[in-house]
């Protein structure tokens, strides 16, 4: 798609020149350290949607809490968008910078404020990076659990804005349900409160609405997350099947028999050779699905629920099943699946990531729905899965010096998400709507709900100056782009013009 | 009245429900959100003419395999969670019933979890999806059924504990848990500061714990899990076997210790966790400890002035269970800070134009 804002559908910005601006910000935050030349604006052109590349307007990359609510108040009070950005590492380019808006930088807040054992807590700035607080959290056997493949740069204002999930999600949550508070501040400048050291806090739930709004409603500051005791023990099952519908019915069959896996994965054969291709893990090459299976806690109840698990899968008609040994077998089982994005990009020069979840009972069918997306298009699909919580990542491979086909991969990319929201499920689990998925946002919601969103929005901002263009499209760009859901054959805002 | 609610039929009433807001919505009128009628004490009474959800009830999907159950929000209670019992499985939250006819819409409303909460979650964290009837009568689904999901803001999430001051729930989405193979529960004389310095170290540990209360002098202690770390904690633990039924008397307060005196009233002080005994004058109250410390409540006849600043220099708040009439308060919420009010009333106000959603339920501006 095109991604460059544009007026005409995405809204409208007010009137202003970059040196006014940049005159403005220099003399009334004066502290505010300010890029504005092509060289030095470069490094910031994308995130972690390195095919989307756009040249901010100006970057701010502020050292203190004082300078971050002046530069608001200021953009507030000329009209200037603001996308603001962390480590930069989402997949769905929610820091896309804007060509006439100021990039916010947060990635200097990078201080662990602080640990508290006791309540098992972690205070948090919003630089700091997911991984930094789990190992500040080791010496009290404690850890932050949500997980994001990016853990080691990915940073945890990121995360919330995001929602970022991982691979422990059926049983601990994604990043909402580890955050207990979390400062912000508006685009009035104004700084508040939302959630509490408390288990909650009165009014309604703002700390649920922040979290995943993907910088839309105000400037995360400071985070408060909760901490797990670290488990006694994690014990890894790789099971192998001929036939990927039995591994999806495997899934399903371990949860019924009661058991809440701390991690469940499944991953098809391409994804499977490119990952036992690049890591070396032993992956059975020859099998069409492998499921990986981890159970952690304590020690005896481990292995207890090892025992019911390989019985489910040995029912489910597994080839071949294998419980890691010890802890570096479990690394190598695991380092498969954690460098299957990496070993893709070896087998193709180009690869594109969704990221749709659903029902796991639609699994077979969407399965046979992406391969026959791929067959059509001519373009290999690798399957990566959460399979515990439905969150499934088809990487399109495709090669974007060949004309076309980057359009053609998007263009599968978009019907695969289609197929989710068709399956009752969404268009994205974990990495975020942001602009990638602007025009697919039209196909999981019709018009009433997305003007509910846009209703929500303007509580917090209604000039839209920050991260216009993101996370909820306008109804012209649903009229334009988006496959408009039609209830009971009824358009909802017939007034709009339809091309 | 109770019979009738608890044995009507399965029914979808959307339709209905939708006319009944747009009418109210065209005439300026406000409406009161009503399913079972249990939680009136809850919030400011709301002076307006019933919406009634009862009959707006039954399950509409559940699928064991997959963790997620959708109900319409007249569902009773009882018969949702009797439904996933028979299929081993559990509300994580542990909801508060308040009578039989207490419905699943009013649980998600009011966002009360029950002893379970600090180790599994609030209901908030259960909640998957939601379909909401909105000020102008349309019936629009947020979230699914579906664990991840992070397309468009979380609405489902904010209707939950809004209480219905926001639109009316007509239907939720929740995640649902296996029941833990064992559980037991036990009881240990321990005076209160030891108690609380032993809960802040068991709480470091990965142990089943699922709930702590402490009461009268003694820490109570629910273990839920593996057979072999339940008996393994428990044999650490030592103490007296107690009675499970304590847990269900606490989560729905009915409990001994909820029997107010003359001129008490009853406050829920919600604390930050290792929070020390506050110094509220003993003469004038009584204190049980829930939630490992972090949820107490209170029986007392202070005023809520003074309890609300008590909890606020803490980083906590207090909640008032005893209605104004009956000798309560009339602000039974923690005030909000005036900038969060701001976006209160402001959300209020795009999502509820008209003031026709429970109004003054929660706040007498909201």
């Amino acid at each position: 798609m095109n991604f460059l804002y544009d007026e005409a559908i995405d809204g409208a910005l007010a009137p202003f020149e970059k040196a006014d601006v940049l005159h403005d910000l220099q003399h009334n935050v004066p502290t505010l350290r300010l890029l504005h030349r092509e060289e030095d604006l470069r490094p910031f052109e994308c995130d972690g949607l390195a095919a989307y590349r756009v040249m901010p307007m100006l970057v701010a990359m502020p050292n203190t809490l004082d300078e971050v609510q002046a530069l608001l108040k200021r953009c507030h009070a000329l009209g200037v968008p603001v996308v603001t950005r962390g480590a930069g590492t989402g997949l769905s380019g929610g820091a896309l910078p804007l060509e006439r808006g100021v990039l916010l930088v947060m990635s200097r807040f990078q201080h662990i404020i602080n640990i508290d054992p006791d309540a098992r807590t972690a205070t948090l700035q919003p630089g700091v990076r997911n991984l930094a607080i789990s190992e500040a959290a080791a010496p009290y056997g404690l850890y932050y659990a949500p997980d994001p493949s990016s853990q080691i740069a990915c940073s945890i204002g990121g995360n919330v804005a995001e929602n970022a999930g991982g691979v422990h999600c059926l049983k601990y949550g994604l990043t909402v349900n580890n955050v207990m508070r979390v400062d912000v501040i508006t685009i009035e400048g104004e700084p508040m409160t939302l959630g509490a050291e408390a288990l909650d806090a009165p009014g309604f739930d703002l700390l649920a609405l922040f979290n995943g709004s993907e910088g839309m409603l105000g400037v995360i500051t400071e985070i408060t997350v909760k901490l797990l005791p670290l488990p006694e023990v994690a014990k890894v099952l790789m099971a192998s099947f001929d036939d990927v519908e039995k591994a999806g019915k495997a899934v399903g069959d371990i949860i019924a028999a009661g058991i809440i896996p701390g991690g469940l994965e499944m991953m098809d054969k391409l994804a499977i050779q490119a990952a036992e291709g690049f890591v070396h893990a032993g992956y059975p090459v020859e099998a069409e699905a492998i499921l990986l299976c981890e159970l952690d806690g304590v020690l005896a109840d481990v292995d207890e629920g090892c025992d019911t698990v390989r019985g489910v899968l040995e029912n489910a008609g597994a080839t071949d099943i294998r419980l890691a040994r010890n802890a570096t077998e479990r690394a190598v089982f695991w380092s498969g699946r954690k460098n299957a994005f990496p070993a893709v990009g070896r087998i193709s020069p180009d690869y594109y990531c969704m990221d749709g979840t659903i029902p796991r009972r639609e699994l077979p069918r969407v399965l046979n729905g992406i391969a026959e997306l791929s067959r059509e298009s001519g373009l290999r699909v690798a399957n990566v899965f959460h399979a515990g919580d439905g969150n499934m990542h088809p990487l399109i491979l495709f090669d974007a010096n060949r004309e076309g086909e980057l359009a053609l991969a998007e263009d599968v990319g978009g019907k695969i998400l289609e197929l989710c929201v068709a399956a009752g499920g969404s268009i994205t689990g974990e990495h975020g709507v942001g602009r990638e998925k602007i025009n697919q946002m039209c196909s999981q919601f019709d018009a009433d709900e997305i003007t509910l969103f846009h209703a929500l929005k303007a509580a917090f901002d209604p000039q839209r100056l920050l991260n216009p263009g993101k996370n909820i499209p306008t109804l012209a760009r649903c009229a334009e782009f988006g496959a408009m859901h039609v209830h009971n054959n009824e358009l909802a805002h017939p007034e709009l013009p339809r091309f | 009245m109770t019979d009738s609610l608890t044995t009507l039929p399965d029914r979808d009433i959307t339709t209905h429900l939708c006319e009944q807001v747009s009418h109210a919505f065209s005439r300026h009128t406000p409406l009161r959100i009503v399913g079972g009628d249990t939680r009136a004490f809850y919030g400011r009474p709301v002076n307006a003419a019933p919406l009634h959800l009862a009959e707006h009830r039954g399950i509409v999907h559940y699928d064991p395999v997959e963790l997620v159950i959708t109900a319409r929000a007249g569902t009773p209670l009882e018969e949702l969670e009797a439904v996933l019992d028979d299929n081993h499985q559990m509300l994580g939250f542990e909801p508060p019933r308040f009578g039989p006819q207490g419905t699943i819409g009013g649980a998600v409303a009011t966002g009360l979890a029950g002893p379970r909460r600090p180790w599994a979650g609030a209901i908030r964290d259960f909640v998957l999806g939601t379909r909401v009837i909105t000020q102008h009568g349309k019936p629009l689904r947020f979230g699914g059924e579906v664990m991840k999901n992070v397309a468009g803001y979380d609405m489902s999430r904010l209707m939950t504990g809004a209480q219905g001051t926001l639109g009316v729930l007509a239907d939720v989405s929740l995640k649902v848990l296996p029941k833990p193979p064992a559980h037991h529960s036990l009881r240990l004389t321990l005076p209160l500061d030891e108690a609380l310095a032993r809960l802040a170290e068991l709480g470091r540990r990965p142990l089943p714990i699922t709930a702590a209360a402490w009461h009268d002098g003694e820490l109570l202690l629910r273990l839920e899990g593996g057979n072999s770390s339940v008996a393994a904690t428990r044999r650490e633990l030592g103490g007296e076997p107690l009675d499970a039924d304590f847990w269900t008397t606490l989560r729905d307060l009915r409990h001994d210790f909820f029997t107010l005196a003359p001129g008490q009233a009853l406050w829920r002080l919600s604390l930050p966790s290792n929070t020390p005994p506050l110094a509220l004058d003993d003469s004038h109250s009584q204190v049980l400890y829930d939630w490992a410390g972090c949820q107490r409540f209170l029986k007392t006849t202070l005023d809520g002035d003074t309890l609300r600043h008590a909890c606020q220099a803490v980083g906590g708040h207090a909640t008032c269970y005893t209605l104004a009439a009956q000798g309560g308060s009339d602000t039974p919420f923690t005030p909000l800070n005036p900038v969060v009010e701001k976006y209160h009333r402001r959300l209020k106000e795009q999502l509820d134009t008209r003031n026709i959603f429970n109004p003054g339920r929660l706040y007498a501006a909201l």
